[in-house]
């Protein structure tokens, strides 16, 4: 087993045993789209126009809930002296703890979202549209905090700090996110337009997310 | 090999920990490391192992790997035990010795050394502080690095315990590793030098 196979089975077995994030995000996001309709009341018409936004919305708070403890923990515990201590790109490093934060946070959100979609009055072409924008869009969500949670690693109550500094940064995937969901439904704009510059804000955010983040660890261990 | 230190200081929170501080040691020595609290020991270790940034001086290692870092050819003991408390035992060591690079090397063997053999499927939430610090040990032993940078090694451990460290690290030292450790008292070991902080300005 190579070194980053090995980060990468540790992390998810660590989140999806009892106090780890996997269950708390998916939790997260069912409490949160479970309680729009009854906030917002039985308009069905409504209810399917912001559908798709507030599956989006609901996706990236709870890919937010798990990421600040995503160096912090390593670094309390003294594991992340040992990974910096490690023969190997520390870049590599951290794209491996962001892949397994996305196979356990974002992708369990992924497919509970059809589910969800019908809370929402959402159909059937709306919902396989939302579900390849969340497929699409969710890793730059993941990748984009890695660089929010290097920055918070040595503060304890870091989570304010990390959605200030992440947050910001997610809104061109969450526009684009939303406006290729609606796009396959109503609208002059074909599927394809906002959906492949959502794909190429993911992989822009799989170069700089974890470049961005292995320089911040880098400078704070000091 | 050889690690050698010239003239290093260290600067931490805007304080001066330590400065002027030179020592060498070589293949099968140990170099114990001394002072008051405060003096600087574990920041000496973190900076020998490229953790905390050297403000004067330098370092250099001969006769080993040219193209890694120091801290790339040691082991940090440090006062952390870098368990997750979630997975068990022998998950932990499984992933340290696979993520430090050991190869397919058994577990049994490190975690027979050290006296956790039986728990080997523990959850790390359930350990004492002298079986986690035991659990780092067997991290020292599943993968083979020359050089061994240890602070304050037998802090939790009881007399036992502390008579079985003594006995790896000979072990280590007689295969050619050198030791730096930090510590309080003695380690145990003859024929160890020491380097005295916080006597130099």
């Amino acid at each position: 087993m190579t070194p980053l196979a090995a980060l990468l089975v540790r992390d998810m077995r660590i989140a999806v045993r009892v106090g780890g994030g996997a269950l708390i995000g998916v939790l997260f996001f069912l409490l949160v789209v479970t309680l729009v309709p009854l906030a917002i009341g039985p308009d069905l018409a409504l209810l399917k126009r912001i559908g798709p936004a507030i599956l989006w919305l609901a996706a990236l708070l709870s890919s937010l809930l798990a990421l600040d403890r995503l160096f912090a923990m390593d670094h309390e515990d003294g594991s992340l002296d040992l990974i910096l201590m490690s023969r190997g790109p520390l870049e590599l490093v951290v794209l491996t703890k962001g892949v397994a934060h996305w196979l356990t946070t974002g992708l369990p959100l992924i497919i509970c979202s059809p589910l969800l979609g019908l809370l929402l009055n959402l159909d059937g072409p709306a919902e396989a549209a939302l579900v390849l924008t969340l497929l699409a869009g969710t890793p730059a969500l993941t990748l984009i905090g890695l660089i929010g949670a290097a920055i918070s690693v040595a503060l304890r109550r870091g989570s304010l700090l990390l959605a200030v500094v992440v947050l910001p940064l997610t809104v061109p995937t969450l526009i684009f996110g939303i406006a290729a969901a609606n796009a396959a439904v109503a609208g002059p704009v074909p599927f394809g337009t906002p959906f492949t510059i959502l794909c190429a804000l993911t992989l822009v955010s799989l170069v700089v997310g974890p470049f961005a983040a292995a320089a911040v660890l880098r400078q704070e261990m000091e | 090999m050889r690690l050698t230190a010239s003239d290093l200081a260290c600067r931490r929170g805007g304080r001066q920990v330590f400065s002027g501080v030179s020592f060498f040691v070589a293949s099968g020595e140990l170099l114990t490391i001394s002072g008051r609290n405060g003096a600087g020991k574990s920041s000496l270790l973190r900076v020998v192992v490229g953790l905390v940034r050297l403000a004067h001086g330098s370092l250099a290692v001969e006769g080993g790997d040219p193209e890694l870092t120091i801290g790339e050819q040691a082991h940090y003991l440090g006062h952390q035990d870098a368990l997750k408390p979630s997975l068990s035992v022998g998950e932990n060591l499984h992933f340290w010795s696979r993520f430090l690079g050991a190869g397919p090397v058994g577990l049994a063997e490190p975690l027979a050394a050290v006296g956790l053999e039986a728990l080997a499927d523990l959850p790390a939430a359930y350990l004492s502080a002298g079986q986690r610090r035991r659990l780092s040990i067997a991290r020292l032993l599943a993968v083979k690095r020359p050089i061994w940078l240890l602070d304050e090694p037998t802090s939790t451990l009881d007399a036992a315990a502390q008579q079985g460290l003594t006995e790896l690290m000979r072990t280590h030292l007689a295969a050619g590793g050198l030791i730096l450790a930090a510590s309080h008292g003695s380690i145990g070991l003859d024929g160890a030098r020491e380097l005295q902080l916080g006597d130099t300005p």
